[in-house]
């Protein structure tokens, strides 16, 4: 849902530059602990029974966890790398010389967009172009626009005057000095902002399922619509799992860049 | 050699440059002196076009600045700037091969340009050359700024406050190194700073600008002796005058041969010393001359204090 | 200073306005939304529509006079005004807008078709872009304080609000389907304010000493940021789910409880829900705004005399207060999105009429749920940008 970028960002670089062992082995864990659900779901299935109502299945059954993660997946990686492609050519347009005046009309725009719930997006797009995946893509693009656009400003915009000076002092042409210069540099915080982006839809993709998109929300879908915890639980974590591995994941990529780029 | 003749600039209705004519000879060093906002920068950005001129030419050893592609002009013309802009995610050494990397040198050549140039600013390459800018301190980080200017072996290096994020005991080191460097490779230096003194020591000329305007143009030593009146006069006029002027001079401009009325066992004074240190030293010894000796240890005759005083006051 | 030739070119510059870029965007927007359907017409409420254009859908007097003004309000955008006259036009022509669309019903339906429904199309939406883009490219220009800002979301909001008492949309299907739910609609919005403000009122009373302690103690803050950021991965809807569980078993062995109407479904989990969601960035947002508290002007605090208790409320609370705000912005903002999923579980808000209409496939059920939403989250974080604003500028 409409998760706080800010704080996020704040809080999770903390997290991700201290690589503890303990932090190592709890990643390792998470992971295990999403492939077994995914690929040998039965093997907790005396854990849920204690959630499930007397005769109710503990372990979801109306279709394969592995193929709903998968859809789950790669629902948000086609929605969050078209909202990459977007927000980063629109981010970089507003910020070169010749669309500058677009800026803050861009900033008021992107800023009002965060007000719309993607529930009310979902519903709103369906009567356009029916049930399923379309609606979800749509929301979940428009919804994964605002971090990235605003990460990618505020990164060409960091980057200090004395080098952009200094590179056409020294004759770097146009495309040069933005291909070698300043996207290098802009990049650690878009690709921040991917990863919130990232983060944001792998919990708001399972909304998509009340429009029937297929995805893990059927899972908690099946268990609000017959009271079964056991699988509102069994959907919940396995999302959840997803978005903490892909947000540490990012967030080691991009610390990695981040050092390369001299920021560190 | 730079000639710039009637160049003017004009930012909205301002006029950040007005109407400046002057000429850098080879080989030298000329800094332009000025308040913030007096339009020296604006002027030395125009000389390697990174602001266009909006009237007056700039020629370069003869050239036209204009008839040349700003970008190919530019790879021809070192340029450092305060606080450097060294790019932060390529190693020192990709910092100062960017300029060769531009004109297509071969990986070999680059490499060893490279090589030099480190050892020749003091960075060890086996230490410094993988480093990222951000591991460097402040002085090494203006020496790589430097070096990388220097890359593409250019004739005319522009320097905007080269020297203005330093604190001021490694100041005067790098700026001696300048001055060694200029010397050594016998280039041409144009030169921004805000401090006077920074010039006189610096500058073979020095260009004061106040609102656009270029006021003098002249050795420190005629600046000092003869300020054009009003604002000129006014930044010249502090009470160390004196003491600026002696700066320019050194031992050998005042000794005679006369014998130094000390003892022996008095330690002689080297007669490339300025004059204001020498001063100095006959003030601290208490002495009213001291001997002189050549930078081979040939003695070299005499400096007596009344004849550096006599350098002291307002020439003729 | 002034060449002659400069001066002779600037002429008739001054006559006619330069012509600005930004404003295309909306003068385009607007230009194509005339060309395309206004409203849609049905003759019953889940029926297919038919889309009618502008220029049909209204009487041809309104038509011509609203096209051309609508028209020459977009041309203004081209044109380099001043951005208090752009905010001005742009409020006009939605005003021009509000007032034609509302003529459109008895235009497009005939009288004996009680059943026919008028909605919004793509032509009024676009519209509506066009002129609000105009109107927010007129505000960021114009660079309105604080207060002036709130005064003019006032004022259209008491402009709506008088449209909507005045009767002249009530030809229009989102009405039609306001009036059928008039009394749910009233129950629903309490709803979603009491889960969307309660949830926050207890996230502060949580959230902000939680927030001071985090920045006192780094060991509290290292488990307690990472531990609420997991919450924040829960997808709202598991999230309500599993709410459900530990409130139904409250419920089930207290009775006072249940009789106080905390049970396993409805309001509660939701509640419970939207509180965890807002405590990572009241306390993430309390600590980041306590550290960036300049250490002199503590020290200085220190220095005079000034005890802990004292120092915090005195010195580095209102310092910190614009952090803290924004943090509030993006918990009001959030939770007033996320209370119409608790619709799902019976939770109530606007989103009872989101499911609704999206199960029967009825469009203007589905607005009837989403446009209060989002006119206050809108509402909600221009208030929230504001305050933050004021207090970052005003002395405490």
């Amino acid at each position: 849902m409409s998760r706080s970028g800010e704080t996020l960002r704040v809080a999770g670089t903390r997290a991700v530059r201290r690589a503890s062992p303990a932090a190592i082995a709890g990643r390792l864990c998470a992971a295990a602990l999403l492939l077994l659900l995914v690929l040998a779901p039965r093997l907790f299935a005396p854990a849920f029974r204690l959630l499930a109502e007397d005769g109710a299945p503990a372990i979801y059954d109306q279709g394969s966890l592995l193929q709903l993660t998968l859809d789950h997946v790669a629902l948000v990686a086609g929605s969050t790398a078209a909202s990459a492609i977007v927000a980063v050519v629109l981010g970089v347009l507003v910020t070169r010389p010749s669309g500058r005046d677009f800026l803050p009309l861009s900033r008021t725009l992107v800023n009002v967009g965060q007000v719309f719930p993607p529930v009310a997006v979902l519903a709103v797009a369906v009567p356009l172009v029916g049930f399923g995946l379309e609606p979800t893509l749509i929301a979940l693009v428009l919804y994964g626009l605002l971090p990235i656009f605003e990460n990618t400003v505020a990164g060409l915009d960091g980057v200090p005057a004395a080098v952009m000076d200094a590179a056409r002092g020294m004759g770097l042409d146009p495309r040069r000095r933005f291909l070698s210069v300043e996207l290098p540099l802009a990049m650690p915080l878009i690709l921040a902002g991917i990863r919130l982006s990232a983060v944001i839809n792998i919990g708001t993709a399972t909304i998509g399922s009340t429009v029937a998109a297929k995805g893990l929300g059927e899972v908690i879908l099946a268990g609000l619509g017959t009271g079964n915890t056991a699988f509102i639980l069994q959907g919940g974590i396995i999302v959840g799992l997803l978005a903490v591995l892909v947000y540490d994941a990012l967030g080691l990529l991009e610390a990695r860049l981040a050092a390369r780029a001299g920021r560190a | 050699m730079i000639e710039i003749e009637g160049v003017s600039r004009r930012f909205g209705d301002t006029l950040a440059v007005d109407d400046v004519s002057l000429r850098v000879e080879a080989g030298t060093v000329t800094a332009l002196v000025g308040a913030s906002g007096s339009g020296k920068s604006t002027l030395l950005r125009m000389i390697n076009r990174l602001i266009e001129p909006s009237a007056g030419t700039v020629r370069i050893d003869g050239r036209d600045a204009a008839s040349v592609p700003g970008e190919a002009l530019r790879r021809g013309i070192g340029y450092v700037i305060q606080g450097y802009g060294l790019f932060p995610h390529w190693t020192v050494s990709r910092n100062v091969a960017t300029v060769p990397a531009l004109l297509g040198w071969d990986r070999a050549r680059i490499a060893r340009r490279v090589d030099e140039l480190l050892r020749l600013f003091d960075l060890d390459p086996d230490v410094y050359a993988a480093k990222l800018p951000h591991e460097l301190s402040g002085g090494q980080q203006q020496r790589v700024g430097v070096a990388r200017a220097l890359a593409a072996e250019p004739k005319l290096l522009l320097m905007d406050e080269p020297f203005g994020a330093l604190d001021p005991l490694i100041r005067a080191k790098a700026q001696d190194d300048l001055v060694a460097l200029q010397r050594r490779l016998g280039i041409t230096v144009v030169l921004v700073t805000h401090d006077m003194e920074e010039a006189i020591r610096l500058g073979h000329r020095i260009g004061v600008m106040e609102r656009g305007r270029l006021l003098q143009y002249a050795p420190p030593a005629e600046l000092l002796a003869r300020p054009a009146p009003g604002y000129v006069e006014r930044l010249m006029g502090g009470a160390d005058r004196p003491f600026q002027l002696l700066s320019l001079l050194t031992v050998a401009d005042a000794r005679d041969d006369g014998p130094a009325d000390v003892g022996a066992d008095v330690a002689p004074v080297p007669e490339t010393l300025d004059l204001r240190d020498a001063l100095g030293l006959l003030l601290w010894r208490g002495v009213d001359s001291l001997p002189v000796v050549a930078a081979d240890g040939a003695p070299r005759g005499r400096l007596t204090l009344s004849a550096v005083l006599r350098r002291a006051g307002r020439p003729a | 200073m002034t060449a002659s030739g400069a001066a002779a070119g600037r002429v008739p510059r001054a006559r006619f306005p330069g012509f600005d870029r930004v404003g295309v965007v909306p003068a385009a927007l607007a230009a194509l939304a005339l060309a395309l359907p206004l409203v849609t017409f049905k003759p019953n409420r889940i029926a297919a529509g038919r889309g009618v254009a502008f220029w049909a859908a209204l009487p041809p007097a309104a038509a011509a006079a609203g096209g051309l003004l609508l028209l020459l309000i977009g041309l203004a955008a081209c044109l380099r005004v001043a951005p208090a006259s752009r905010l001005g036009l742009a409020l006009v022509a939605l005003a021009a807008l509000a007032g034609l669309v509302g003529l459109a019903p008895g235009a497009v339906a005939l009288p004996g078709m009680p059943y026919a429904r008028v909605s919004f199309a793509a032509g009024f939406w676009t519209l509506l872009l066009a002129f609000g883009i105009m109107a927010a490219d007129g505000s960021a220009r114009l660079a309105l304080r604080p207060g002036p800002r709130v005064l003019l979301l006032g004022a259209v909001l008491l402009a709506l609000a008088g449209l909507f008492a005045s009767g002249w949309w009530n030809g229009l299907s989102i009405l039609k389907e306001y009036a059928a739910h008039r009394d749910g609609f009233w129950a629903e919005a309490v709803t979603h304010g009491g889960l969307a403000f309660g949830s926050l009122f207890a996230a502060l009373l949580v959230g902000l000493p939680l927030g001071v302690a985090c920045a006192r103690m780094p060991r509290l803050r290292g488990a307690a940021l990472p531990a609420l950021n997991v919450i924040q991965t829960i997808p709202s809807i598991a999230m309500y789910g599993l709410m459900m569980v530990p409130l139904g078993l409250l419920a089930g062995a207290v009775p006072f409880l249940g009789a106080l109407g905390i049970r396993g479904i409805g309001a509660a989990p939701a509640g419970l829900a939207l509180f965890l969601y807002a405590l990572l960035p009241v306390v993430a947002n309390t600590a980041v705004g306590l550290d960036g508290v300049p250490r002199d002007a503590v020290e200085a605090a220190r220095g005079m005399g000034m005890g802990g208790a004292r120092r915090l409320r005195a010195v580095e609370l209102p310092l910190a207060a614009p952090v803290i705000l924004t943090g509030v912005r993006i918990v009001l903002v959030q939770n007033i999105g996320l209370v119409t999923v608790a619709a799902l579980i019976g939770g109530g808000g606007f989103g009872t009429f989101v499911f609704q209409g999206t199960s029967q496939a009825a469009i203007d059920l589905v607005l009837l749920g989403a446009v209060p939403t989002v006119v206050l989250a809108f509402t909600a974080a221009v208030l929230l940008d504001a305050a933050a604003e004021a207090a970052g500028r005003t002395p405490a």
